[in-house]
């Protein structure tokens, strides 16, 4: 299905655009995005959650503390859609005020993953030899530790209690999750290096005298984003389940935090009595990933130069 | 073949050592107390931090720690939970549950998961595609712990179908091992359709049905063999992530396997133990890796031979 369309719309690009100056990889992904309706959903759905994160007072006039233990565990009603939390809380509003730790878990450990990843793995491709055997080893070892165990045993070791303050509960979270996520990324780089540094425009621009930095960063680097971009979109979503996970277990995000695990976390005693304290917030956390799922499924494709 | 097994045992050791090294840094060498958040809500008990800092040699520089360290690991000692009951003596009672459970998951995941990659894959864009391409991303986007608990309130207390929790039988580990192999059965059946497509282009499949072999000769023994490679290389990379849904799912549904005690170690705050469990975990994900890479030797005539 996807190759019928693709061809129909390369042949067009071939007729229409011959005449246009070409586009860069990036704009010509860019052309493609714009017209799969895989990735229109999911941006939509991931601009509202970022909506949500950053202000959640436009989607509830409620504040999420703001809590009545007499309410506990009610069915969700006119005036509550979602119903209530076990503290009495509205659900609804506490939800809305999850997103942000998701988000911002999920943002913060992809681009510390892709900032570091990026730089082992050009070291590595860029130099090569001895500093490239190293640091290969290195990412072998931490590539070894499953994500979800490693993270146990940091968090396990650094826990966060209910006084710890936000900011740093969710530092560990990053930083656990970040510190076994980044070799993917650093492997990516590496080889796209490698190709890229033999090609003919970086001989070129090294026969101009062009030093290290400047072909590292004007042709290499450039060149060598694109799987990255494609790896770092499906990996967020990930980092999201990975976090919610932590947190349902009770080592991850802590109480004063609002999170999507924790509420599950607690809902998990009264699913038969009170579903709806399970439901809203698994629902909320599963369009989450499903959105950055499809979204690093349609940036693959765009991106992807083999299916072009 | 020999020089081959050498040759990735000769790789796999220094990444066995790196990996043990790195987590044993993590979890007693990093800057800041060692005891904190080991002893449950309380500060550590005196006679605890002696008795780890004995057990551990945690006066010696971290090399000479590090060295004692595997050595004990090397002999079976795993450590011991804060009440000072042997680590190894319990994940022995313990590991025979979860080893049952992932083996069950595995085969879940492998058998659901090929069956319906390939029903997939052969009526490209028909209606059974789209269903297994749909399904296949609502269970990857739901995280196994909400599936775990959804599968219980359902399958388990609504409709009956299903023991709630762990009983002892085998037949109440079906449904978690189907939680737990839920989410990688949907990467199966997304590799085997993906495999089975490229595959059935080929030219050898255009040659086998020109032969006038009948479809599902082609499809079963031509084609669906190849596409299988990979899927092999994912179910036994896949293993890391089996482990830790086992933490979640013995959690829900109270089977008394080591991610159980993992569990209960988290929730307890009982750092030393959650650390020294998970360290054999990431052992045995090791060392199953190896047996796999191993394995590609016997069954891939390209690499026995090189």
């Amino acid at each position: 299905m996807h190759d019928r369309r693709r061809s129909r719309r390369r042949g067009r690009r071939g007729g229409g655009h011959a005449a246009s100056a070409p586009r860069s990889l990036a704009g010509d992904a860019w052309q493609d995005l714009r017209s799969s309706p895989l990735f229109v959903i999911s941006a939509v759905i991931i601009v509202v959650l970022i909506a949500m994160a950053v202000v959640p007072g436009l989607f509830t006039s409620r504040d999420p503390q703001d809590c009545d233990l007499a309410l506990s565990r009610q069915a969700p009603s006119a005036g509550a859609w979602f119903g209530y939390d076990l503290q009495g809380c509205d659900l609804y509003t506490r939800t809305v005020y999850g997103a942000r730790a998701s988000i911002l878990v999920g943002v913060l450990t992809t681009v510390g993953v892709a900032v570091v990843g990026s730089v082992v793995g050009m070291l590595a491709g860029y130099h090569g030899g001895r500093l490239d055997a190293v640091l290969s080893r290195v990412t072998d070892m931490f590539f070894a530790v499953p994500m979800l165990l490693g993270a146990i045993i940091v968090l396990a070791t650094f826990p966060s209690t209910v006084d710890t303050p936000a900011w740093q509960t969710i530092g560990k979270v990053v930083l656990a999750l970040g510190l076994l996520g980044w070799t993917t990324v650093a492997r990516l780089m590496r080889s796209t290096v490698i190709q890229v540094k033999q090609a003919d425009f970086v001989n070129a621009a090294r026969g101009l005298g062009a030093g290290s930095r400047r072909i590292l960063l004007r042709h290499v680097v450039p060149n060598a984003m694109a799987p990255v971009i494609v790896y770092a979109t499906i990996v967020l979503g990930v980092f999201v389940v990975l976090e919610a996970t932590l947190s349902f277990l009770g080592i991850g995000l802590q109480a004063p935090v609002i999170s999507w695990g924790i509420a599950i976390s607690e809902a998990r005693t009264y699913v038969r009595q009170s579903p709806h304290m399970l439901l809203f917030p698994s629902v909320f956390l599963s369009a989450t990933v499903l959105a950055f799922i499809m979204l690093g499924d349609a940036v693959r494709d765009a991106f992807d130069p083999k299916l072009r | 073949m020999g020089r081959y097994v050498v040759q990735r045992l000769g790789q796999m050791v220094p990444v066995v050592i790196g990996t043990t090294f790195l987590i044993y840094a993590l979890v007693w060498a990093l800057p800041g107390d060692p005891f904190a958040g080991k002893c449950g809500d309380r500060p550590c008990p005196e006679n605890y931090v002696q008795r780890m800092t004995a057990a551990y040699n945690l006066d010696d520089p971290l090399p000479v720690q590090y060295v004692k360290y595997m050595g004990s690991l090397l002999t079976g000692d795993f450590g011991q939970t804060f009440t000072g009951a042997s680590v190894a003596d319990e994940l022995l009672s313990r590991y025979p549950t979860t080893l049952k459970l992932t083996l069950l998951a595995i085969a879940v995941e492998v058998v659901v998961g090929i069956a319906a990659g390939v029903l997939a894959g052969i009526r490209r864009g028909g209606f059974l595609d789209n269903l297994v391409l749909v399904s296949t991303l609502v269970l990857v986007s739901v995280p196994v712990f909400v599936t775990g608990l959804l599968a219980q309130a359902t399958f388990g207390v609504r409709l009956g179908w299903f023991p709630v929790t762990f009983d002892g039988t085998f037949f109440s580990l079906v449904l978690p091992a189907v939680v737990l192999g839920s989410l990688s059965l949907a990467f199966v059946a997304r590799l085997t359709r993906a495999n089975l497509v490229e595959n059935l282009r080929a030219d050898y499949v255009r040659t086998a049905i020109a032969k006038g072999l009948p479809r599902q000769r082609v499809v079963g023994v031509h084609t669906l063999r190849n596409s299988l490679i990979p899927v092999v290389t994912f179910v036994g990379a896949d293993l890391g992530g089996l482990l830790g849904g086992a933490v979640v799912v013995e959690g829900i549904f109270n089977i008394p396997g080591v991610g159980d005690m993992i569990f209960r170690g988290i929730n307890a705050h009982e750092g030393g133990t959650v650390t020294a469990a998970v360290t054999v975990l990431v052992l045995v994900f090791l060392i199953v890796n190896l047996l796999v890479d191993l394995l590609y030797a016997v069954l891939d005539p390209r690499i026995r031979h090189a």
